[in-house]
């Protein structure tokens, strides 16, 4: 039976981190908005944005400290496991939104502005003439939203990068074994190579946007279609950018010799956190590119 | 497991760290409870002077002492205040006292966490009361489109104010979400030995569930919020037909939150309920598993009747019935609740303390609110209901009188343990009568006049509807200025200047680990695990 399980509680000191966190998100928030309605990015946003580096660059830090000083015992571990998962839960809730709007929009917002079901005088009010169609090629207003061109393909850069992420989810899990056999060396090539799979996905993602604008005529104003492709898409690449950047992190902390086979829970909590954004691709792949 | 617990010294010495340090880094679960509960009493007084005003403003037909647009701004600042600055936080802050404490644990599981969760809120409020403090000095308008944020008139049509709402909403969401990751980790976690799940106390459970509600909606909430922003300042056409899409998604979304939301707002209170009922009944809960179930049952259905908001914006048929009917499945674990309690106070041997005053009116009134939910249930009857001042009386029966009336019994019944001192229960049997009294006078004539056809959020109204707004208003007035009985109350507790001390058992009736810490509890609720049987 283990010993320190109910015997030594563990309570944190008080920590001035929170009130950071909260003058940083009160900060970098009044910042977007003044930016955003200037037209122009002003001072604030900028400083909140480093005070929320700041934020995490400490907090973060104090909590490895306390960590490598064995100050942490498995109760808190089990804490922190639980608050990882349902914080991962909370995040796929946070897609589900956007995949609603999707799926709302294609199958029953675009078919009743068509006409469809017992919509016809919906169509005969509002703008006669508009045809339902997925992708969306003429929006009911085209001088409203200049709609796109042509849509994303499933084929190519897409398809591309779908096994690049499939591809460091095998990575990272080979990785992790590697960790807990404590063979140190495939560990770290299979972390870096983690990381750069996960860089070029971004790389990649990059590009695809930017055809998308010049070439496709597919942008965020372009009606539904835009709307939902950037913004999933978008909030996706911004989780690989999170992801990417923690698994960089502990690659840091390997190469410090961090984690020993035992104990290594922010590895663990990032190999969580990246095969949630694979699977949010996955979905992605499916729903917003191919069919 | 014994032999664990006597290997334990004890260490723990009971020192508060002091100054306004104390507060700002604190990660004591006491004392993050505390602000939590002074914020939501603080907004309970914001939010309510925008009662008073609504109510002024309504107590004649025709326009007497705000324009129109000011008006609309107060309705959506009151909604906005009351339920994510008044009640959720208050809950939060009980459950911060007392889940530790129930389920025998030193503090909660992710302290600092804690503290950052409680320390969003006063920045995000922060935010929304400066657009109205703004609009006042006549500098743009604050938020003016209902707590409910409807597309287009919060998108195309909302004030420049609405972006910093948004980010504003942002930052309680995140506030709750990271708030439920820490009861949830606590209560699976931080158990005392023996303490099974089925042995827990049900306000451990409700908040347990409530939890899981706010993890699974809150994050869709941003994302409604999120694509307002864009659709607001960066082009795309989520709630815009003109480009594809639709200002009804944002109803279906809204509500996909919405709905849970309301819940959110009353697990926590049936949980107070289930403790203050036994405690003063002096039996044990009836049907402690049935509690549980029907908890959870009202949960998951809580997912799938959002759009019984929306039976009026033409929904096809067999959606309008599926909501129908699966909104009229929740009375039936909601019957089950309201049925165990009734039958905890059968044949027991009861006292009516002031928060069993308030317990037993809170079964009273939700019953009221819940037959006026199924009377709106009926989509071809909400046809008729819908945006009346019928809605405002159901919502208000369930909110008023039955979340904000629990929680008022929550702190007449754990002051005592908080502070060490009774309260004066002569002040709080007199803070009861005049606020039961004055809340139906205020509430209740909004059955009649929603019924005939008077809207909401409007406010000018028709001459027939004259005097029962009246009463309304009188009403109104009475309530708001009672709760300075309680603020008084409160405040005289604390000092404990001319108060009675409280025992450790605090009621004769009650039961549970919380029960048998001192009063006051120490700084540290329990640093040796107590051992359940
Ligand atoms: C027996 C259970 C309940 C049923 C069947 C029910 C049903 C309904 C229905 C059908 C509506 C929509 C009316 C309309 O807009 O035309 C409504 C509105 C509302 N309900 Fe309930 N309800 C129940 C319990 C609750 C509870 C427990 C709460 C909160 C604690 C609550 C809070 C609200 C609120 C805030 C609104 C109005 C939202 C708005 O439009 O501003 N309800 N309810
Ligand atoms: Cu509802």
């Amino acid at each position: 039976m283990s010993t320190t399980n109910h015997g030594d509680y563990y309570i944190p000191e008080p920590s001035k981190w929170p009130i950071v966190g909260t003058i940083a998100l009160t900060t970098a928030v009044i910042g977007a908005v003044t930016s955003i309605h200037g037209g122009s990015i002003n001072w604030v946003l900028p400083v909140g944005m480093l005070l929320i580096v700041y934020l995490f660059y400490g907090w973060f830090g104090a909590v490895i400290d306390e960590s490598m000083a064995n100050n942490y015992n498995e109760q808190v571990d089990r804490s922190f496991r639980i608050g990882m998962l349902w914080f991962i839960f909370s995040e796929v809730m946070f897609f589900a939104a956007f995949f609603g709007a999707l799926f709302y929009a294609r199958m029953i917002a675009v078919p009743w502005l068509g006409g469809a079901g017992n919509n016809a005088m919906t169509n005969e009010l509002l703008w006669p003439g508009f045809e339902a169609a997925w992708p969306l090629l003429s929006n009911p207003d085209n001088s409203l939203f200049t709609a796109p061109k042509e849509a994303m393909h499933a084929l190519g850069l897409p398809a591309i990068n779908t096994a690049l992420l499939l591809a460091s989810s095998v990575t990272i899990t080979i990785a992790h074994h590697a960790l807990r056999a404590g063979h140190r060396k495939p560990l770290k090539i299979w972390l870096g190579a983690t990381i750069i799979l996960g860089i070029v996905f971004l790389f990649l993602q990059v590009e695809e946007y930017m055809i998308a604008y010049r070439e496709m005529g597919l942008t965020l104003s372009s009606g539904v279609y835009g709307s939902t492709f950037f913004l999933l898409t978008g909030f996706h690449g911004f989780h690989v950018t999170m992801g990417a950047t923690m698994l960089l992190i502990i690659f840091i902390r390997v190469l410090k010799g961090h984690f020993t086979p035992e104990k290594h829970f922010a590895f663990e909590a990032v190999a969580w956190y990246w095969h949630f954004v694979d699977v949010v691709w996955l979905g992605l792949y499916i729903f917003v590119y191919w069919l | 497991m014994s032999a664990v617990i006597e290997e334990h010294h004890e260490e723990h010495h009971d020192h508060k760290p002091t100054g306004i340090g104390r507060w700002l880094f604190s990660t004591n679960h006491k004392d993050i409870g505390t602000m939590y509960l002074c914020f939501s009493f603080l907004m309970l007084f914001i939010g309510g002077a925008m009662a008073l005003v609504i109510r002024a403003e309504l107590f004649q037909p025709g326009l007497q002492f705000v324009e129109p647009e000011f008006f609309n701004q107060m309705t959506t600042l009151h909604g906005l205040i009351m339920v994510f600055g008044v009640i959720m936080p208050a809950f939060v802050g009980l459950a911060n006292w007392m889940v530790p404490m129930m389920i025998g644990a030193p503090d909660m599981a992710l302290p600092r966490m804690n503290n950052w969760s409680f320390w969003l809120l006063p920045g995000a409020f922060g935010i929304l009361i400066a657009s109205l403090v703004m609009s006042i000095m006549g500098m743009g308008s604050a938020p003016n489109f209902g707590w409910t944020f409807y597309a287009p008139l919060s998108t195309k049509y909302g004030p420049a104010s609405t972006d910093f709402f948004i980010f504003s909403v942002h930052m309680m969401g995140i506030s709750s979400i990271m708030g439920a990751i820490n009861i949830i980790a606590t209560i699976m976690n931080l158990r005392a030995p023996g303490m099974t799940y089925m042995k827990m106390p049900i306000f451990v459970w409700t908040w347990f569930i409530t939890a899981y509600l706010l993890i699974a909606v809150m994050p869709v909430l941003a994302g409604a919020v999120t694509m307002m922003l864009t659709d607001r300042n960066f082009g795309t056409s989520f709630f815009d037909a003109a480009g594809g899409g639709d200002p009804v998604m944002f109803q279906h979304i809204f509500w996909f939150f919405g709905h849970p939301e309301v819940y959110i707002m009353i697990l926590p209170a049936f949980g107070v309920i289930s403790q203050i009922i036994p405690t003063f009944a002096r039996k044990k809960i009836f049907g402690y598993s049935s509690m549980v179930y029907a908890t959870s049952s009202i949960a998951f259905l809580s997912f799938i009747v959002w759009a019984h908001h929306m039976f009026t914006t033409g929904m096809p048929v067999t959606a309008e019935l599926f909501f129908m009917y699966a909104t009229m499945l929740i009375a039936v674990p909601t019957g089950v609740k309201v049925f165990n309690w009734v039958s905890t106070m059968w044949k027991g041997s009861m006292t009516f303390e002031t928060p069993m005053l308030f317990a037993v009116a809170f079964i009273i009134m939700f019953t009221i609110g819940g037959f006026t939910g199924l009377m709106l249930a009926i989509a071809p009857a909400d046809f008729q209901y819908h945006d009346t001042y019928f809605v405002v009386a159901h919502f208000h029966y369930v909110l008023v009188n039955g979340a904000l009336y629990s929680i008022f019994a929550a702190v007449y019944f754990w002051l005592p343990k908080w502070t060490g001192n009774m309260y004066d229960e002569k002040l709080g049997k007199l803070h009861f009568w005049v606020s039961t009294i004055s809340v139906n006078l205020l509430f209740f004539p909004m059955h009649f006049v929603g019924l005939a056809g008077m809207p909401r959020r409007i406010p000018d109204y028709n001459m027939q509807f004259a005097e029962f707004n009246q009463w309304a208003t009188v009403g109104a007035f009475i309530f708001g200025f009672s709760q300075l009985i309680l603020l008084y109350n409160i405040v005289k507790t604390v000092r404990g200047r001319r108060t009675v001390k409280a025992t450790d058992q605090v009621w004769e009736g009650a039961d549970g680990l919380e029960w048998t810490l001192p009063s006051p509890a120490p700084f540290h609720s329990f640093t040796t695990p107590p051992t359940v049987k």
